[in-house]
């Protein structure tokens, strides 16, 4: 074995390439069209997981459904874990066009990371459709040709209730928000909208990102006697804060509103503390929408597990990329035509049908929804084909 | 800020500050007394908040108990993870570089984190506060304190009052005080017939054990969450670093002042408080270097 052992590295070298060859050959000349190659750059670890997942079972129920082709090309996945790491995001995206060649790239949840991809994306011209990240910027001042997104710019759900309670009649607001991107993002949009409706933010509170020690800014909110509040928290902040603000007693007496995640995928663990809180979003349960009936059911149907709002923003990345393949037929490199037939269609979104801007952040229906047991019941429409203002945005 | 605002303000501030000493007093043991750089004390606090959380239905249909013979047998559990684990790895650490043991206590956090991820997932869970304390007390006319965070103000009283006792008064303190900070103390208290190994081991196992406690008791207001146990472990440091290294006492009140600094800093400095801790920790460095309350 000694006599051997030499050898070795450059014996295993040469198997890896026979072995490399032999599986490459027949890729290579059993079909005519080449495979459109999808990067999919998703959390697969980490808080945003489970995020990930439902983006992923979107896009790929959608591919199914279409037969696993668009405009006749075959889709070949690449998958990247990007670990919601921001540092690794322009290394990660950058792996995916350089050495992978892939077509085109989804991705991803996390708006740091959301936003280093639109960069590369940018600079290098490849196609890139957001499925989450909510990052003003991306479809603001970062925006181009070739970036999508088939969710929600932070400052939607924010302004869409700031309509809302405006409307109510509520004269003042307490926000309440983690000190970073997005929670900044969503109070502007909810104070826009609040105040142009007549009422006033008497106060913005914030606190570091990721901590979770409320009651400081519960007694400072108690202190101000405000007539609402308004928050942006999501995950366990949001679980936190919630059965926080209901302990401190202050749910009896100064109404709590947010953005949408503050009661989404939590329900469970918020209990009866969240029950009543009214939250805007793009989406929400019992939705009177016929395509979202067909969704919900072939999604579960699939994957055995009930959608949510992440799988139908993963179902319309891949149903925006099909729009604009079928008017290139399949040729990736006519961008302009690509973008004009995105901007010019209807997604028939299970949210309910939307068009995209300019700057391609969907022009949707915002829901208004209360917390009603384990569910988000969609009560009425909190603001109707809200566009994001894409503030910088010159494309 | 009227007067009742900054009273309920000072109450905050003391109740965070003895949470917070809760969950460090056990890094004090492990990285004070042993001077092991322990990682991986967030994921023992992640623990013991799992625990709470996926031990109730098991325990309420063996036992039929209540929260309390949950917090039992995860103590229980809790000490005898900390004794298995110090046996495995860590007493292979005492006499290495703070490298190797960041390196091991880190993969050991991303062990554990993998293992919640598979045996528990991902979702973000709440738990039930015991019904006994579930109740509110007024406070002023707008705000209502819940019982349970006074009951945890209790319990950590009692740890601190438990821990400066066991230190200062018994034998088993006598021999952890001098068996702690460097090789040549080990070596003496060993050559005087104690089981040093031994000792160090029950040492850990209660360091565990408390982070464990501090997770269950703090889990029915924190929720339950991936990544929760990072986001208690620097402060957990600031802590211990301002206390002075292996100092109870210098917990406690390292832990107080942390509590008021980040309480009124969220309020008055909305700004900055992010960093304010941080700042005062160097401050405290520049004036004492050793910490406030440097033991040995």
């Amino acid at each position: 074995m000694n006599l051997l052992r030499p050898n070795a590295p450059a014996t295993a070298f040469a198997a890896a390439m026979a072995a490399l060859a032999i599986a490459a050959t027949p890729a290579a000349f059993a079909q005519s069209a080449p495979k459109l190659k999808v990067g999919l750059m998703l959390p697969a670890t980490g808080t945003f997981a489970a995020l990930g997942t439902a983006i992923e079972n979107g896009f790929k129920l959608y591919v199914s459904e279409q037969g696993g082709k668009l405009s006749g090309r075959e889709i070949e996945f690449v998958k990247v874990d990007d670990e919601s790491e921001p540092s690794k995001a322009t290394d990660n995206i950058n792996k995916l066009i350089k050495r992978d060649n892939v077509d085109v790239v989804i991705g991803s949840v996390h708006s740091g990371v959301a936003m280093a991809m639109a960069k590369v994306a940018k600079d290098t011209g490849t196609l890139l459709i957001v499925p989450n990240a909510g990052a003003d910027a991306v479809t603001g001042a970062m925006c181009a040709p070739n970036i999508f997104r088939s969710s929600f710019s932070n400052w939607q759900p924010g302004y869409a209730m700031g309509e809302v309670m405006a409307k109510k009649g509520i004269k003042t607001a307490v926000s309440i928000t983690w000190k970073y991107a997005a929670g900044d993002e969503s109070v502007k949009g909810f104070k826009d909208g609040f105040e142009k409706g007549g009422g006033k933010v008497v106060k913005e509170l914030s606190l570091p990102f990721p901590g979770v020690e409320f009651q400081a800014l519960l007694t400072e909110i108690a202190a101000t006697k405000p007539d609402a509040v308004y928050t942006f928290f999501a995950g366990g902040g949001a679980v936190k804060f919630v059965k926080d603000y209901a302990a401190a007693g202050l749910k009896k007496t100064i109404p709590l509103y947010g953005a949408g995640f503050l009661t989404d995928g939590t329900l469970e663990a918020q209990g009866a503390d969240a029950d009543g809180i009214l939250t805007a979003l793009h989406y929400g349960d019992s939705l009177t929408v016929p395509r979202d009936a067909s969704f919900r059911l072939s999604y579960a149907k699939t994957y055995k597990l009930q959608p949510d709002v992440y799988a139908v923003q993963g179902y319309d990345a891949a149903q925006m990329l099909a729009v604009g393949l079928a008017a290139v037929k399949g040729d990736l490199s006519k961008k302009a035509e690509f973008a004009a037939a995105v901007e010019k269609t209807k997604i028939d979104s299970p949210r309910g049908p939307f068009m995209v801007s300019k700057a391609h952040n969907p022009v949707q229906d915002f829901y208004l929804r209360q917390v009603v047991g384990k569910e988000n019941k969609v009560i009425g429409i909190a603001s109707k084909a809200l566009a994001d203002p894409s503030r910088g945005c010159k494309a | 800020m009227g007067l009742a605002t900054f009273l309920i303000q000072c109450l905050n501030s003391l109740q965070y500050g003895l949470l917070l000493f809760l969950v460090a007093s056990g890094l004090t043991l492990i990285f004070g007394i042993m001077g092991v750089i322990n990682l991986a004390h967030g994921s023992f606090y992640m623990i013991g908040a799992y625990m709470a959380f996926a031990l109730s239905p098991i325990v309420a249909s063996t036992f039929g108990g209540s929260f309390f013979t949950v917090l039992t047998v995860g103590l229980v559990l809790a000490v005898l993870l900390g004794y298995v684990l110090e046996w495995a790895f860590y007493s292979y650490l005492y006499e290495r570089e703070h490298l190797q043991q960041v390196l091991m206590t880190y993969g050991l956090i991303l062990v554990f984190e993998e293992l919640r991820s598979l045996l528990v997932g991902d979702d973000v869970h709440g738990v039930k506060v015991p019904d006994l304390l579930a109740g509110l007390l007024p406070l002023g006319e707008l705000m209502t304190y819940p019982v349970y965070r006074l009951f945890i103000s209790a319990v950590c009283i009692a740890l601190a009052l438990g821990m400066l006792f066991v230190f200062t008064r018994t034998r088993l303190g006598m021999m952890i005080r001098a068996g702690s900070t460097g090789t040549a103390q080990r070596e003496m208290v060993q050559s005087l017939g104690i089981d040093i190994k031994f000792l160090y081991r029950v040492v850990f196992a209660a360091g565990v054990a408390i982070a464990a406690l501090a997770g269950m008791v703090a889990a029915p207001v924190s929720s339950v969450y991936p990544g929760m146990g990072s986001s208690v472990l620097i402060i957990c440091f600031v802590v211990v670093v301002i206390g002075g290294i292996g100092s109870i006492r210098g917990a406690l009140v390292a832990a107080l002042l942390i509590g008021f600094v980040d309480t009124f800093g969220k309020v008055l400095m909305p700004q900055v408080a992010g960093v304010l801790v941080y700042v005062l920790m160097a401050l405290i460095l520049l004036w004492k270097p050793d910490g406030l309350f440097k033991a040995g």
